[in-house]
């Protein structure tokens, strides 16, 4: 809640800029569904916003302990945003673990609104409470709404006589009448969808929607008697179009498939299931009508084999996964480069090393996508940086891959996987389009031939008359393709799988400031999930008059070929990046760039003053 | 399919390729590369529409030297790019070349998949009980005891039989051959190419470098009538130079023996007659090993069922016609706004 913008509008309105809320409970609660259908509400007024999904690895962890909490964040307001928020204004609590694990990121003197019909012994005891945080000073600089929505709850849906068990699943949705009624959300779009998602149990269907209005209800008829208020959001000035709300993965999902449609070709996703990329094969599969085929392999190196073999007959293979699951997949990466075969590996990064933390952020597979191969073996990659980016940079990477014969990776991250955002919805045929040209001429063929300009080896796919070839992971003869263990030959091939990479440099967009000015004081660089992030800092910075900008590089490798002047006119450039400094040693290496680093590996993104606070603290240096 | 007019017969000289070929001088590979070269020109293959693909090892160089397409990739995942020629194009007839180490070894998990999934893929196993490539270590169809670099005091490896892994793994064609038979080789290639699904072939391959003779026992011309039987579906499994011995089901010991028709009162209506659907029978073939018994070639079980590929491009298709692929209108799924 900005407070400075605070304005009372009447005596129970209060209006507002922006608000983040947090949604936090058990995980068997329902808070990503709670928050999931706040955001469409939200999106619906027209509010700009950007979400969190936080969730544990566990699918059902153990009832009431602290890392069985799932939570949903949400920033949204009539004003831009970039970011999930920092702090909450608002936290939402189904039980005292949720509070426990929540209570230090929220703003002070912000809201907790808590079921207290959860605030029991025995769940205080298994989130490790030893007194009740209801009874002690611990909440005192909170405005501490305590209700007990268990009890409303159950006696609400008590008609439909559902179980225990189906009552308390209820509470969710009385609590999210409430929150919709104080920030003038509908609740028509939800009762919608509560109703097609239960249309075989019309009973639970009915219980949740009852129980939506009671909380919606309670809030009108307490609005006197309790400390509730309600808060008005205008509407965010967006550019006219029509809107939906997307997260990464399915923005991802859509450019890749958009871009196989530019390039016409068919897709062949090779998968298999990995946290937080799953969604991708979800999706791919409900698109059959596009041709698409999908395929769950039996493991990663299956998965990707099979696009590659697919790439191999003429459709577009892709492979998703996560780093572990693209460590696995790296000698095939490299037989595809060795084979110069188009290729989408998407890796939506998590935090490592191995396992690490499934369900957290990270970008620390930089220098997998990079470098993570035997052999000298260039690629190109790419980046997304926020929810809706995944879109343009899935046609992206389609067109280079096609154009150049080249593995394309890739990187997302969890977070902006999961997070969603608004999102302009784009028109098809404004973008051009790119079809490939299967090789068919059979005059002077061998399947090593190049193309002058681009460097790419010809597309000769299987079923061509006149064109049987034979290609593998075997080093080529330069002028025939044919298997060659030659030394002077080894050479030139490695310098022509590098020079093709390395001009693609020509073919991509010059590096944009996204936000200050060319040349100055201060630089922060980015890429991927942290855009949002830095975006704010810098707003807020230059607002404040420092003399600093903003550049997101989205192509990680080849890198924009200004790009090294770019940085070059700072007087200072600091790399943000949430792991240990990749981008921060790619840079320096390749530019001998005095560069600074600011890393978080937490597993959460980063917050907005924690970047501010670095753009302040080194610009200070530099007076 | 339609049968395809042909409109110049090539043979089998037609499927070589200029390439040097680079196995061992007296490899058994060069037998089998003779042996599928016949094939596909006695089955009227076209080159533009087969691919050949293979892993790593002494076999897997295989592609080289057949003029179809063909794809050298990785150790043991053969099966994974074969699986993804086949759903990209239905019309490839795919070969897939791989040995004891990089189908049962590395590739194991790949080879126990193609197989359950019933890809249409011909899949050729060229068993020679040890690794050459990387010269001479024991492999996974290794006899316990055999002394290679990596086992100077003998395995202690219990080995995998190639055919039955295929059964258990619910191959629906399994057969077996052996290099150096050119007369029943091809007839069996060709029934695996025929066959509609993952059909599976081990075949006896002499590496004359690391593991010479090591099938010799059964291989040898002189005595093959008496070590070996060629099944034939519907056929009485009756063997041997003299053609008295046969394969009779014994339930006490519920097992097969061999017997001599003649002897102790055995007529021929005690020889089991081969039934190439029956699962069960298959199991037990694959499980006779030398000396004890004749080693069971040819096609021991073949008991089609719809391809893994077939049924996926069922489902694209009907996809194709239940929905309107609509890229827009997909974009515009679920809930949208308008901003004037
Ligand atoms: S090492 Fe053995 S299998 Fe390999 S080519 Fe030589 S003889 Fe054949």
């Amino acid at each position: 809640m900005s407070v400075q913008s605070t304005q009372h509008v009447n005596d129970d309105v209060t209006k507002l800029e922006s608000v983040v809320i947090r949604f936090a409970g058990d995980s068997g609660d329902g808070m990503q569904l709670t928050g999931s259908q706040f955001s469409v509400a939200t999106a619906l007024e027209g509010s700009d916003l950007s979400t969190f999904p936080d969730f544990p690895a566990e699918i059902r962890a153990p009832v009431g302990t602290t890392f069985g909490v799932s939570a949903f964040q949400i920033n949204f307001g009539s004003v831009e945003v970039s970011t999930a928020g920092d702090e909450p204004d608002v936290l939402v609590v189904m039980n005292p673990a949720a509070l426990k694990v929540n209570l230090n990121n929220i703003r002070k003197g912000g809201m907790i609104i808590l079921d207290e019909g959860a605030f029991n012994a025995k769940n205080l005891k298994k989130a490790g409470y030893e007194t009740s945080p209801l009874e002690d000073e611990s909440l005192a600089q909170y405005n501490v709404i305590r209700l007990n929505i268990t009890k409303m709850t159950v006696e609400t849906v008590k008609k439909f006589g559902l179980g225990n068990k189906d009552s308390l699943r209820c509470k969710n949705m009385w609590t999210l009448g409430l929150v919709l009624w104080m920030f003038g959300r509908k609740r028509q779009p939800i009762i919608d969808s509560l109703a097609q998602k239960f249309a075989k149990k019309p009973d639970v269907a009915n219980a949740n929607i009852a129980a939506l209005n009671a909380g919606h209800a309670f809030g009108e008829t307490a609005e006197m008697s309790s400390n509730l208020h309600r808060y008005q959001i205008n509407k965010y000035e967006e550019e006219a179009g029509i809107y939906r709300t997307v997260n990464g993965n399915q923005t991802l999902c859509w450019g890749i498939l958009a871009g196989s449609q530019l390039a016409d070709l068919e897709l062949l996703l090779g998968s298999y299931p990995i946290t937080p990329a799953s969604p991708l094969l979800h999706m791919l599969s409900d698109l059959k009508e596009f041709g698409v085929i999908t395929f769950q392999a039996e493991d990663e190196i299956a998965a990707i084999c099979s696009a590659i073999g697919a790439s191999f007959a003429g459709k577009l293979g892709m492979t998703t996964s996560s780093g572990p699951g693209i460590a696995l997949k790296t000698e095939a990466i490299g037989l595809a480069i060795s084979t110069e075969l188009p290729l989408i590996v998407v890796d939506i990064q998590r935090a490592g090393p191995s396992t690490g933390l499934p369900t957290k952020t990270e970008q620390s597979d930089l220098f997998q996508a990079v470098w993570g191969r035997n052999g000298d073996a260039p690629i190109v990659v790419i980046s997304v940086s926020t929810s809706t980016d995944g879109f343009d940079v899935g046609i992206e990477a389609v067109r280079l891959a096609t154009k150049y014969m080249t593995p394309v990776m890739i990187l997302s991250d969890g977070y902006i996987a999961n997070a969603s955002e608004p999102w302009k919805i784009p028109d098809i045929n404004d973008y051009e389009a790119f079809p490939v040209k299967f090789h068919q001429d059979p005059e002077g063929f061998h399947p090593s031939k190049r193309d002058p300009e681009t460097l790419a080896r010809v597309w000769a796919k299987p079923g061509t008359p006149e064109l049987m070839h034979r290609i593998g992971g075997i080093e080529k003869d330069y002028d025939s393709g044919h298997i060659s263990y030659d030394a002077d030959n080894h050479q030139k091939m490695t310098n022509v799988r590098r020079a093709k990479i390395d001009n693609i440099a020509h073919d991509i967009p010059l590096q944009e400031v996204s936000q200050g000015t060319e040349g100055g004081k201060l630089a922060v660089i980015g890429w991927g999930s942290t855009y949002g992030s830095i975006h704010q800092a810098v707003k807020k910075a230059r607002k404040d008059g420092l003399d600093v900008s903003h550049i997101h590089i989205r192509h990680i490798w080849p890198l924009p070929r200004n790009l090294e002047a770019l940085l070059n006119s700072y007087d200072k450039v600091i790399v943000a990046e949430m792991n240990v400094g990749q981008l921060n040693t790619l840079l320096r290496s390749q530019y001998l760039l005095d560069s600074v680093l600011l890393s978080k590996v937490s597993g959460q993104p980063f917050k907005i003053v924690e970047i501010h606070k670095a753009i302040v603290e080194n610009i200070g240096d530099l007076k | 399919m339609n049968k395809q007019v042909d409109i110049k017969k090539l043979s089998p000289k037609d499927f070589e390729t200029d390439q040097e070929v680079r196995w061992c001088p007296g490899c058994g590979d060069y037998a089998i590369l003779k042996g599928v070269q016949m094939t596909l020109a006695n089955t009227g293959a076209t080159p533009e529409n087969t691919v050949f693909v293979s892993g790593i090892g002494c076999s897997s160089r295989f592609p080289y030297y057949i003029s179809t397409y063909g794809f050298h990739t990785i150790h043991g995942r053969a099966p994974g790019f074969a699986t993804g020629i086949k759903l990209a194009n239905p019309d490839l007839d795919v070969w897939l070349v791989t040995g004891d180490g990089d189908g049962l070894s590395i590739g194991g998990n790949h080879m126990l998949h193609v197989l359950r999934r019933n890809v249409d893929i011909q899949i050729m196993l060229f068993n020679n009980e040890i690794y050459g490539l990387t010269k001479g270590q024991y492999s996974p169809t290794s006899r316990p005891g055999l002394i290679t670099p990596s086992t100077p005091m003998g395995s202690v490896d219990a080995p995998l039989s190639p055919c039955v892994f295929a059964l258990g793994a619910g191959a629906r064609f399994v057969a077996r051959g052996i290099d150096t038979s050119l007369k029943e080789l091809p007839v069996t290639l060709a029934r695996a190419k025929d066959h509609k699904g993952a059909s599976f072939v081990e075949i006896f391959q002499n590496c004359l470098v690391y593991n010479d003779n090591v099938f010799g026992e059964f291989t040898a011309k002189k005595t093959a009538k008496d070590t070996q039987i060629h099944v034939k579906h519907g056929e009485k499994m009756i063997f041997g130079k003299d053609v008295i011995k046969g394969l009779r089901f014994n339930t006490e010991k519920f097992g097969l023996e061999v017997v001599i028709i003649g002897e102790n009162g055995i007529t021929e209506d005690d020889i089991l007659v081969h039934d190439e659907t029956n699962r069960h029978m298959a199991f037990m073939l694959c499980e006779l090993e030398s000396p004890d018994y004749p080693v069971v070639c040819g096609v021991i079980y073949c008991n089609p069922a719809e391809s893994y590929d077939k049924a996926v491009q069922d489902q694209v298709a009907q996809a194709k016609r239940d929905k309107k692929a609509d890229f827009n209108a997909l974009l515009r799924r679920g809930r949208t706004w308008t901003v004037e």
